[in-house]
């Protein structure tokens, strides 16, 4: 069990953290015909548009109440509404997902109350969703704002079910999760005959697909109608540890029982998930499926010889920390040091002696000596100052192309994860030279007779 | 205090279109009410970071919540020569228990982390919202840290709700104004000093433009702040001309420069093969105004003469490969003009320029450049505009990443010429990597592949 150490500093060095209304907004634009939007000033939604660009490299629809210096005096009940009523006829949407920010939480705005007047007062709203997270800023980091507005998706627009449908099967998926990564777990689920509804869902509107004309909402994603049917469901599967809340809401409004998986990255923790659809469908495995087991465990014995005591150093948010660092340490890598943004029930279980709550320049202060740092983009400048070669894992990843189509779950995507971070040792292996195994020194000689 | 600072730099005299007002409207200020649900673009604290964070050897240390830093960190091209503590993401990342108590003694703690272990000329201390809102007096606190550190740490007090990103831009320069310039003296002067306020180096345009200075024996004393250090703003107000780039972001800065040291200003851009002959033009003349040696008039002419001609000898052989193809120009400010004739120069069309943020005087410009064939929009939503790409009423948008993708999904080529841009097309340098990207733009080959539809599919495109 893992130490959870906080790093104890007032200044924070290049931060690892983001915010949780980004995490938030990121999980409404998972929703067909969605426009998420912060209550805050103008600059909270600009800096995490900007950021969700370079990371996609798509337009993002995301709006702002714009709160300014007298609407934060007075409170932002205006803001609100009439940012919900331009939203509405500007880019008629068919939900409108609204997170809040440090700004309106710290004033204490009343956003339930408020959104509760604005439906009285205009009728013609009527057609809209409004779905709200509470997601302050200084509370917890991304994906938590993330897991909050899963939970707030489930618990406004999930209804209860007298039927049931034994084909179908409901997935709330974690915010570590890429549209690759979805669109893996959605074919793994269809080949054993089952119909997955997933909540959000980002391979269907931030996939970079090319639609026809122009649209002002999100474009893809999870409809009002499959969450509708969600109360219908044989069995929820929640991936990542901070989908438990939305799990239990969901449970609890519609009955639907569920599993979560704590990963799905790692030949083991496929398994279960493949053994845990097999169960609901009481089907065999596909033959494809277990030729792609069969790829990984190729994978792993031909991968294994370049994984075996190499250190690594990880900073993830948790449950991404938490798959790779299980996944790593299953190859043999040692895991040097795991940061991890905010705190999460996952932590105590990485397979590591401490976890530090902390930031980029806390992973550089650890990481000399390591042979990979594992994290996102912002990791790139610890990378060039140590030397060290940086896998890009998570959000953002902003200086490569294609983060959206990155896999990492399943048994294709843990193959290929093996094999990038194969390759990236294999291209800094150390060549010899004739000055690398000198004889001990005079007085050295029984010294340090250790492994190594 | 703010209300006051923002009343100040809304009540500038030297901005043009501030002068076209009344006096009510002048109290109003020039910030237009942001529309909740349909605004775009950052707040006050992002315009002073801008302004600011190029200084690349000071520490830049945000006080507020994590989405402040934790969202935007590096994220902007500004370049350096040497020092990179500027990328360096420093917060005080506050908890809830810092909004509940309060976050003085932290951001002071947070100073002094961020002076034992970076050793900074100076830290910039950045005010957000939340602790704005519960009464933190980031003033205070970079006093007494001044006081007990030994360092100049500097309060840029411009909370994102305060207004727009250009209101920031000018509380940046309010506050170099207010604790920088002038606070040390430079080891030496020369009558050939000046100047540049509000060019920001992004993608290292600035190095396309020193080599003209250089060769006239010009020194530029105070970069504000593209590539800038520390150090060398505090004795900017030793200059003898003050060039402001960029329009109306830092105007306050050189009309106060003029006003504390009688340092002459004049607007320019280094934008477009006109403008910038016409920027060293009237460096020369001012100088020479200010007591350096006439010869450097001539140097300037021979130097802009043989400069030019180099120019459009490099943009003759894209003649014949974008003649006659059609662009619409989508930015503001003076960049809706300035570089039409370099554009018209290579033969291509410009059907179309955004006058938002433009001066009357920038759309007067585009009118003399380019005549009646250029229409002058406001804003263009982006259904129209998606539209405008789609029915190829042009062939390419220059635009900022904002819309991006408005061009890209209607299958239609397009140039980033916005601050995020990764290319530098500043000076005559600038201006033929800008024509060879639209070259490589226009050119390439995927876009009849894409275009077309799929062999199952009927006419798509």
């Amino acid at each position: 069990m893992a130490e959870i150490v906080t790093s104890h500093k007032a200044c924070s060095v290049n931060p690892l953290k983001m915010s949780a209304p980004l995490g938030g907004a990121m999980a409404f634009m998972g929703l067909d015909g969605c426009m998420p939007m912060l209550h805050g000033s103008q600059g909270c939604t600009a800096f995490a548009l900007v950021l969700l660009v370079r990371h996609f490299r798509e337009a993002i629809p995301f709006q702002t109440t714009a709160m300014n210096e007298v609407t934060t005096i007075l409170g932002g009940l205006d803001n609100i509404e009439q940012a919900i009523l331009n939203v509405a006829s500007r880019a008629r949407p068919k939900v409108i997902g609204i997170c809040s920010t440090g700004l309106v939480e710290t004033r204490g705005e009343d956003v339930t109350g408020d959104l509760k007047l604005v439906r009285q007062r205009h009728p013609e709203l009527d057609n809209v969703a409004l779905v709200y997270a509470s997601t302050p800023d200084f509370a917890g980091g991304f994906q938590d704002g993330w897991g909050k507005a899963v939970t707030a998706m489930v618990e406004t627009l999930a209804e209860p079910s007298n039927v049931r449908d034994r084909r179908l099967v409901n997935i709330l998926a974690g915010s570590h999760l890429t549209p690759a990564d979805l669109e893996e777990i959605r074919e793994l689920v269809e080949a054993f005959g089952l119909h997955p509804v997933i909540l959000p869902d980002l391979s269907g509107s931030l996939d970079g697909h090319v639609p026809e004309t122009y649209v002002g909402t999100t474009f893809g994603g999870t409809t009002l109608e499959d969450i509708a049917v969600m109360g219908r469901a044989a069995v929820t599967l929640a991936i990542g540890e901070h989908m438990r809340p939305a799990a239990l809401a969901l449970e609890a409004r519609t009955g639907v029982p569920f599993h979560l998986f704590e990963r799905l990255t790692g030949l083991g923790a496929v398994d279960d998930f493949v053994s845990c659809l097999m169960e609901v469908s009481g089907t065999e495995v596909p033959a494809r499926i277990r030729r792609q087991r069969s790829q990984l465990v190729d994978a792993m014995l031909d991968g294994h010889f370049h994984f075996g005591g190499r250190k690594v150093a990880l900073a993830a948010e948790p449950d991404l920390l938490f798959a790779l660092s299980s996944w790593l340490g299953e190859m043999g890598a040692e895991i040097v040091t795991a940061i991890a943004p905010q705190t999460s029930p996952i932590l105590p279980k990485l397979p590591v002696g401490e976890v530090v709550i902390g930031d980029l320049g806390d992973l550089e202060d650890r990481a000399a000596g390591c042979d990979l740092l594992v994290t996102h983009s912002h990791g790139r400048q610890a990378s060039d100052r140590l030397g060290i070669p940086l896998m890009r894992v998570g959000f953002p990843m902003f200086d490569r192309l294609g983060a959206a189509h990155r896999l990492s779950v399943g048994y294709r995507g843990t193959r290929d994860l093996i094999f990038e971070a194969a390759n990236l040792f294999i291209a800094h292996t150390h060549e010899h030279g004739p000055d690398d195994w000198p004889l001990p020194q005079e007085g050295e000689a029984h010294a340090a007779v250790t492994a190594h | 205090m703010l209300k006051q600072k923002i009343q100040d730099v809304f009540n500038e005299p030297a901005c043009g279109k501030n002068q076209a007002k009344g006096e009510k409207q002048r109290k109003k200020g020039c910030a237009k009410p942001l529309t909740p649900g349909a605004a775009a673009g950052g707040c006050a604290f992002d315009g002073a970071k801008i302004a600011l964070q190029p200084i690349t050897d000071a520490a830049h240390l945000v006080h507020g919540p994590i989405a402040c830093e934790g969202n935007g960190w590096d994220n902007r091209h500004a370049a350096s020569s040497g020092p990179r503590l500027y990328r360096m993401g420093l917060t005080t990342d506050m908890s809830e228990m810092d909004v509940i108590y309060g976050g003085e003694k932290k951001l002071y703690k947070a100073i002094k982390e961020a002076i034992d272990r970076f050793d900074p000329p100076a830290v910039f201390v950045y005010q957000t919202c939340v602790p704005a809102m519960i009464g933190d007096d980031v003033i205070k606190v970079c006093d007494i840290a001044t006081k007990r550190l030994g360092k100049p740490v500097i309060p840029v007090n411009a909370p994102g709700f305060a207004g727009s990103k250009n209101l920031g831009n000018k509380l940046g320069g309010e506050t170099l104004l207010d604790y920088v310039i002038g606070t040390e003296e430079p080891k030496v002067t020369t009558p050939y000093d000046i100047n540049i306020i509000g060019e920001y180096n992004l993608a290292g345009e600035l190095w396309q433009v020193m080599p003209l200075f250089e060769k006239l024996g010009i020194r530029v004393l105070g970069r504000i702040t593209g590539d800038a250090r520390y150090h060398e703003v505090t004795v900017a107000h030793r200059a003898k001309v003050n060039m402001m780039v960029c329009s109306q972001a830092m105007i306050n800065v050189a009309r106060k420069m003029e006003e504390r040291w009688g340092i002459p200003f004049f607007e320019g851009s280094f934008y477009g093969v006109s403008d910038t002959s016409d920027a060293l033009r009237k460096i020369a003349r001012l100088l020479v105004e200010q007591g350096a040696p006439e010869d450097i008039l001539d140097r300037t002419e021979s130097l802009i003469a043989a400069e030019e001609a180099r120019v459009w000898r490099r943009l003759e052989v894209y003649k014949p490969r974008l003649k006659d193809k059609k662009v619409l120009l989508y930015t503001g400010g003076h960049k809706s003009w300035s570089v039409v004739s370099a554009l018209q120069e290579v033969g291509m069309k410009v059907i179309g320029t955004s006058v938002r943020k433009a001066t009357e005087n920038d759309k007067q410009r585009v009118k003399e450049i380019g005549g009646e064939d250029v229409h002058q929009f406001e804003a263009i939503p982006p259904r129209e505009m998606y539209r405008m790409l789609k029915e190829s009423e042009a062939d390419i948008m220059l635009s900022g990443g904002r819309t991006q993708f408005v061009a890209l999904k209607a299958k239609m080529p397009w140039l980033d010429i916005n601050q995020e841009r990764h290319y530098a097309y500043a000076g005559y340098e600038g201006i033929v990597a800008m024509v060879h990207e639209l070259d490589k733009a226009l050119n390439n080959p995927i876009w009849e592949q894409v275009r077309a539809p799929a062999p199952w599919d009927g006419e798509a495109r």
